[in-house]
């Protein structure tokens, strides 16, 4: 039973990643707004994967990557990110801080789904 | 002497019987030999004609088998045809589903608020994270002047699109005539972005009457083209942002003019001081 935390300041965005991972059998999704509020989720559930946007309010996207890299506790949990910012740059940039994928927006669910299923070995 | 003959005699007919017994054993032994060959013969040929039917069963067997195979081989090419028109259909079901859900979620986000800047926030993600756009901007049809306004954009400070007069240009038009533009060179124009000239300009329509249009200057670096799903989002936007922006366009003028009224008769409740 996957638990996934979103990261997405966008509500349409948020609502539109948890109806996907509805399709992940037994999977619970956790919401979050920005970084810190995921900070927040991290430490009071257990976490097997995070999908996060990069621009967001408050912390973005690849501070909380970077954070969550460099935690004893969380740093072996797989990150993707799901952004506007489709350029080879933003990609590798995002990559060497320590996301695991890098999706850009707009999503195709059934690629993200396969990437998830990936990632929690089903 | 007489008796002499008569035991010559008997010896003769003794012999000559002996001789016929050795001569009808001959017969019996070739006629035996002769049979003995028969039998062989007779033998021989019932095994060969064994042989033969077995021959027989065996190619009748083969050939059955050989049109099982070729039954099982057509059956086979068939499920793999199946299997393939079942790929097919999935993929089909999985983007009408992927679709579907990008159209629940619009409509749904759309309609969850009476807050005319919640509203225009929504309709602008909508534009961004499903469409993929990069640079464009919301114009509302000023009733008093005639014009568009641009109440909100993304990518573009609002001072940078101009307010376009009521049938004029790319945008007027469309505003006019209900109709959504779509350029030739639909992609990416990065770097020659004129508001003057949008690559899709979308009427925001309840019924037939115009109250605005999205115009989209550039989309994202990643998108390449629109998909079947974005011209599905631009309808929904066109009679469904319309809507929800109209309607929470009221609410607050209500809620404006309630708060009024209700100040007003507050005002009037007060006990004149003395």
């Amino acid at each position: 039973m996957p638990n996934i935390l979103v990261v997405e300041d966008s509500p349409t965005m948020r609502q539109l990643i948890g109806f996907a991972m509805k399709r992940i059998a037994g999977s619970k999704v956790i919401e979050a707004t920005d970084g810190v509020d995921a900070l927040k989720k991290l430490s009071s559930e257990k976490v097997d994967i995070i999908l996060a946007d990069i621009n967001m309010p408050v912390m973005d996207g690849l501070k909380l990557v970077s954070l969550v890299r460099g935690s004893p506790i969380y740093k072996d949990i797989p990150v993707i990110m799901i952004t506007t910012e489709g350029a080879e740059e933003d990609r590798k940039r995002a990559l060497a801080i320590g996301a695991n994928a890098y999706l850009p927006k707009p999503i195709q669910t059934q690629e993200l789904i396969k990437l998830v299923n990936g990632f929690i070995g089903k | 002497m007489e008796r002499e003959t008569s035991i010559g005699k008997k010896a003769d007919e003794f012999l000559q019987m002996f001789k016929k017994g050795e001569e009808f054993t001959q017969d019996l032994l070739k006629e035996n030999e002769r049979l003995r060959f028969k039998l062989a013969q007779l033998e021989e040929a019932v095994e060969r004609s064994g042989d033969e039917a077995k021959i027989r069963l065996y190619e009748e067997r083969i050939k059955i088998t050989e049109d099982e195979l070729n039954s099982l081989k057509e059956r086979f090419r068939q499920v793999e045809e199946e299997n393939k028109d079942f790929a097919a259909k999935y993929v089909e079901v999985e983007d009408e589903n992927n679709n579907l859900a990008n159209l629940y979620v619009a409509s749904y986000q759309l309609h969850s608020t009476l807050d005319f800047n919640e509203v225009l926030r929504i309709v602008l993600e909508i534009v961004i994270n499903l469409i993929g756009a990069e640079k464009f901007a919301v114009l509302l049809i000023e009733e008093k002047t005639n014009e568009l306004i641009p109440v909100g954009t993304e990518g573009i400070s609002i001072a940078d699109v101009p307010k376009v007069k009521f049938g004029e240009g790319i945008v007027g038009t469309a505003a006019k005539e209900g109709e959504s533009y779509f350029s030739e060179n639909m992609h990416n124009n990065r770097g020659s972005i004129s508001a003057e000239n949008p690559i899709v300009c979308i009427p925001l329509k309840i019924k037939e009457h115009v109250i605005g249009v999205i115009a989209i200057y550039s989309l994202l670096i990643q998108k390449e083209k629109f998909s079947n799903v974005d011209y599905e989002l631009f309808n929904l936007l066109a009679g469904h942002a319309a809507t929800a922006i109209f309607s929470s366009r009221l609410y607050t003028q209500s809620e404006r003019k309630l708060t009024t009224i209700q100040s007003f008769l507050d005002m009037l409740k007060e006990k004149p001081r003395r």
